[in-house]
């Protein structure tokens, strides 16, 4: 038997969250933490989750597993039980909604900022604008972001001023912009990002790398984003 | 000219730049330092007086005090705007923060002034 022990907070009912046990008998079985949420779910209607695609691709159902953030959908009970517990919580240093949930709304804030579109005001061509393989390699391991939000909810810089420091994630996103040879926007977008916060509240401690389920490296592209800044003539 | 300077001033790229380039001046200081001890395991203190007497060392003690004195009000500034902020400890925050930077200013003329004392008086 595995104890399993989750975050629970009902704003209507509960003065204040507390932490629920439940007995799970996982029958030698290594699920997944989101088949073991199910399973509760079943037993207990009222537990509250986010997930979609329940294969690492959609990044709704990123929760924080016994102390780590990451997707409870591809992560296996062997590697998040510790002495026979599993304990689960929201991800850290956003609001939250109801029980596992919680609210994204200064995530997003923050992604939009970047500006995550192309900007090229050039007439475009006829069928699509070409890059080279070379090019296009300069994306990889950038655009697989999925934005489940497990990195920046892992960032103590992004814990102590969301509203001002971009996050890993977002930076991330910048950096692919940046990066993308069809882009014309590099100045607009470098000299929204030169203040003290954006960018240069990154301490490079790397909880971001930790986390990712998709295996990126935000510190990295943060790494790129402050060699451009430096480099750029503005 | 000076509007760049001014942007470079006020943008994050300033104080990320001053902080490396300190550091580095205070690892060369304190090399320096272990080194020289290292190389005379016997100092007299005529040794070290006229050391420290010479205007080149004098000059690299003055930077390498102002360096330090950067460093941490960059740091500090830092600190303070992580954990004493409106979110973290509601409304009183700005003053205190502004309060510990006003003591920090007055602290770091202080021991500019006690520095350049103590540096040429002898
Ligand atoms: S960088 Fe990784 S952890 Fe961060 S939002 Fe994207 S996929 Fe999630
Ligand atoms: S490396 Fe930067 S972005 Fe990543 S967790 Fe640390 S401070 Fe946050
Ligand atoms: S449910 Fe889609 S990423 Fe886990």
């Amino acid at each position: 038997m595995l104890t399993v022990s989750i975050y629970r907070y009902n704003p209507e009912i509960d003065q204040e969250p507390y932490m629920q046990d439940f007995e799970f008998d996982a029958q030698g079985k290594d699920l997944m933490v989101l088949d073991v949420l199910e399973k509760l779910k079943v037993e207990d209607p009222t537990l509250v989750f986010r997930r979609s695609c329940r294969e690492g691709v959609c990044g709704s159902d990123g929760v924080n597993i016994s102390g780590k953030n990451g997707l409870a959908c591809i992560t296996p009970i062997s590697d998040a039980v510790r002495g026979n517990k599993l304990v689960i919580r929201p991800l850290p240093g956003l609001p939250v909604i109801r029980d596992l949930v919680i609210d994204m709304a200064q995530f997003y804030a923050q992604y939009e900022k970047i500006q995550p579109y192309m900007i090229n005001d050039s007439a475009p061509p006829k069928i699509e604008r070409l890059q080279s393989p070379e090019e296009r390699s300069k994306l990889d391991g950038l655009y697989e972001c999925i934005l489940c939000a497990c990195c920046s909810t892992a960032c103590p810089s992004f814990w102590w001023n969301p509203e001002k420091f971009i996050g890993p994630s977002g930076l991330l996103q910048a950096y692919r912009f940046l990066a993308d040879s069809r882009d014309t926007g590099t100045e607009e977008r470098l000299s929204n990002l030169d203040d003290p916060f954006s960018v240069f509240r990154c301490h490079g401690i790397m909880n971001c790398v930790q986390v990712c389920p998709k295996g990126l490296n935000p510190t990295k592209a943060i790494g790129h984003i402050r060699k451009m800044l430096i480099s750029s003539p503005a | 000219m000076i509007d760049k300077a001014v942007r470079f001033y006020h943008s994050g790229l300033f104080d990320w730049f001053v902080q490396r380039v300190t550091a580095l001046l205070m690892t060369a200081y304190l090399i320096f330092m272990l080194i020289y001890l290292f190389i005379n395991p016997d100092l007299s203190y005529g040794q070290w007086e006229a050391l420290n007497k010479s205007l080149g060392m004098r000059a690299f003690t003055f930077l390498t005090m102002i360096a330090m004195l950067s460093h941490a009000w960059i740091g500090n500034w830092c600190v303070l705007t992580d954990y004493v902020t409106e979110r973290l400890i509601g409304p009183k925050a700005n003053f205190i923060r502004n309060s510990i930077r006003f003591g920090m200013a007055i602290l770091t003329f202080a021991y500019i002034a006690w520095a350049i004392n103590i540096l040429w008086r002898f």
